[in-house]
């Protein structure tokens, strides 16, 4: 509507103009977004209806499932069945591994947000030739191939690998220190992998930041410290989030990471799921399993939901 | 703006530092992989000298050529096909009245983006599963290729919509004043201004199909190995510099779409 009125030709003109193409092209428009939906439907929507049924199934022995109804993939979560007097018996085995895997989303998110919200900050207040250059030095890296740059990582910290052969060299050790197929290795190669994915969302909201703002605070005796902590952290809540989000996320159902860092013995929900459908062959455990961890990451976006449009609410 | 006295203002002691430690964690292990595979010695890690004798002799393996073509055949469709839909998709959600429906429309388009890929990745498989246990149906190749479209069409949906959104609607309006009807109008005003927003998308719909390991992974049948599922195999094997040439090649080409997309996007932004 604002266009109509910037517009040379009078506004009620304009305004019936408007109305005559949006009536003519309106309905038909609306069905050019069918095929996308469709595809999406039959093969992203119905899947995951599918494992919400196939959950609830037995396991065929050789992978697959038996048209049977059945609890055991969600008890089996928790319990395991005693083989002689059929008795549950609580086995944490999976709580853990979900709770490692959470604690490692967690600490990755805090880490990244630490690193990210300078980098984003510092890259914010460039000139704007010098933003495009930053912008396109974590874009990069954000859009490579997971999978080599994890690859990255573990050529260097290998035991033949560059850190142990420079800390060798060095004298500092005589024998490598084991790294890889370690929790740290998991851990780094998190960092590594997400820290992009945290400082791109950080920058599109500090770039909008009302730097007159800073101004006023200083002009009112307040301090750098002040300032950052008082002033533009709050300012910019809504990025420190989707950044947060964005990095928790996958973090928490990372795969790639866990498969080649944690080398099959430092296991995370991602590879736990596979491992149902692989070697396991129960597919419903697998698919109880992924649906436990979609539950989690519902339980994130629903506080997202609620935190920003709180923000809209007060704003 | 570029007066020093802002610009100090606007500083924060210690941020310059972290960004750069930032930028140079982000490149520095990529970096020596790249220089890796230039190695002329059979060691991953053991520097010797320059050569390229790792490209050629990736280059010659038959593995390798069909991976590529595998890869090749999978993206070059998803991305066609995901690129077609989003467009058609961003337009019938822009240039509307709100419709009942919109909002868990603009939901299952971004769907793909908000599953974990592991839980895709079992799904899709569970549903190739089903359909070829109980009507005897397998596409081969088309599994893969279908499963990628999904999971395309956000990529390429967000920039084409972006760029309706920031279009001048009165160019649209001057059309239908001169009496264009809707298709010449959209025809000769909308689609050319699309172009920019449409090859964004697309560059972006390329990287994460050529790129994609999780998905691919466990719904590939046997024989239906990706650049990205090659690499994988010799990771479980006594390395080479090999893998560090295969590697740099899709950072390479990863890189060279990520650049066209952005420097697209950035045009429009001047």
């Amino acid at each position: 509507m604002t266009t109509a009125t910037l517009s040379p030709i009078p506004l009620s003109k304009a305004a019936s103009f408007e109305a005559q193409a949006e009536k003519a092209g309106a309905r038909r428009n609306r069905l050019l977004s069918l095929p996308a939906l469709i595809i999406i439907g039959i093969f992203g929507v119905l899947p995951l209806i599918i494992i919400c049924v196939y959950s609830f199934l037995v396991a065929a022995p050789y992978g697959g499932v038996q048209w049977q109804f059945s609890t055991d993939a969600y008890l089996n979560f928790l319990f395991q069945r005693d083989i002689f007097d059929d008795t549950l018996q609580f086995t944490p085995d999976f709580l853990i591994i979900y709770l490692r895997s959470f604690l490692f989303a967690v600490v990755t998110t805090i880490i990244c947000l630490l690193l990210g919200f300078p980098t984003a900050y510092f890259m914010a207040t460039r000139s704007p030739a010098q933003r495009n250059w930053w912008v396109l030095l974590i874009t990069i890296p954000f859009w490579s191939n997971l999978l080599v740059r994890t690859l990255a990582i573990m050529f260097i910290i290998r035991d033949e690998g560059l850190i142990n052969n420079a800390l060798i060299g060095l004298g500092v050790i005589d024998k490598p220190i084991t790294m890889l197929y370690t929790n740290f290795a998991i851990q780094l190669g998190l960092l590594y992998a997400f820290l992009p994915f945290m400082v791109l969302p950080l920058y599109s909201s500090l770039e909008k930041l009302d730097f007159r703002l800073i101004e006023a605070a200083y002009d009112l005796y307040a301090t750098r410290r002040q300032v950052l902590w008082r002033v533009i952290i709050p300012l910019s809540k809504p990025g420190i989030i989707a950044g947060c989000l964005l990095v928790f996320i996958p973090a928490l159902g990372a795969y790639v990471t866990p498969l080649i860092l944690g080398g099959g013995v430092h296991l995370m929900i991602g590879d736990l799921i596979a491992q149902q459908f692989g070697s396991g062959r129960n597919w419903p455990l697998g698919c109880a399993q992924a649906l436990i961890l979609m539950a989690a990451v519902l339980v994130a976006l629903f506080f997202y939901v609620r935190n920003t449009s709180g923000k809209l609410q007060h704003g | 703006m570029a007066e020093p006295r802002i610009m100090d203002i606007k500083d924060q002691p210690g941020f310059r530092s972290v960004a750069i430690i930032c930028l140079l964690v982000l490149y520095v292990p990529v970096l020596i992989l790249m220089i890796f595979s230039l190695n002329s010695g059979s060691l991953v890690t053991q520097w010797e000298g320059v050569s390229l004798n790792w490209y050629g002799s990736a280059l010659v393996n038959g593995e390798f050529h069909s991976a590529a073509k595998n890869t090749l055949i999978i993206s070059v469709t998803a991305t066609i096909v995901s690129t077609i839909c989003a467009t058609l998709a961003a337009i019938g959600m822009t240039r509307v009245k709100p419709w009942r429906g919109l909002a868990a429309a603009f939901m299952v388009i971004n769907l793909p983006l908000m599953v974990p890929e592991i839980i895709t990745a079992v799904a899709t498989l569970s549903f190739f599963a089903l359909i070829a246990g109980t009507f005897g149906l397998n596409f081969g190749i088309g599994n893969l290729i279908l499963a990628h479209t999904v999971f395309c069409i956000p990529f390429a949906y967000m920039p084409i919509r972006a760029r309706l959104e920031d279009m001048d609607l009165t160019l649209e309006y001057a059309a239908a004043d001169l009496y264009a009807t809707p298709w010449n109008a959209f025809k000769r005003i909308t689609l050319p201004l699309l172009v920019p927003g449409i090859m964004s998308g697309g560059a972006l719909a390329f990287i994460v199909s050529f790129d994609d390991f999780t998905i691919t992974q466990l719904v590939a049948g046997p024989g239906q190995t990706t650049l990205p599922l090659y690499i994988w195999n010799q990771i479980r094997r006594p390395m080479t510099p090999e893998i560090n040439a295969v590697s740099t090649i899709l950072l390479l080409v990863s890189i060279l779409f990520v650049s066209v997309s952005f420097l697209i996007a950035r045009r429009r932004a001047k």
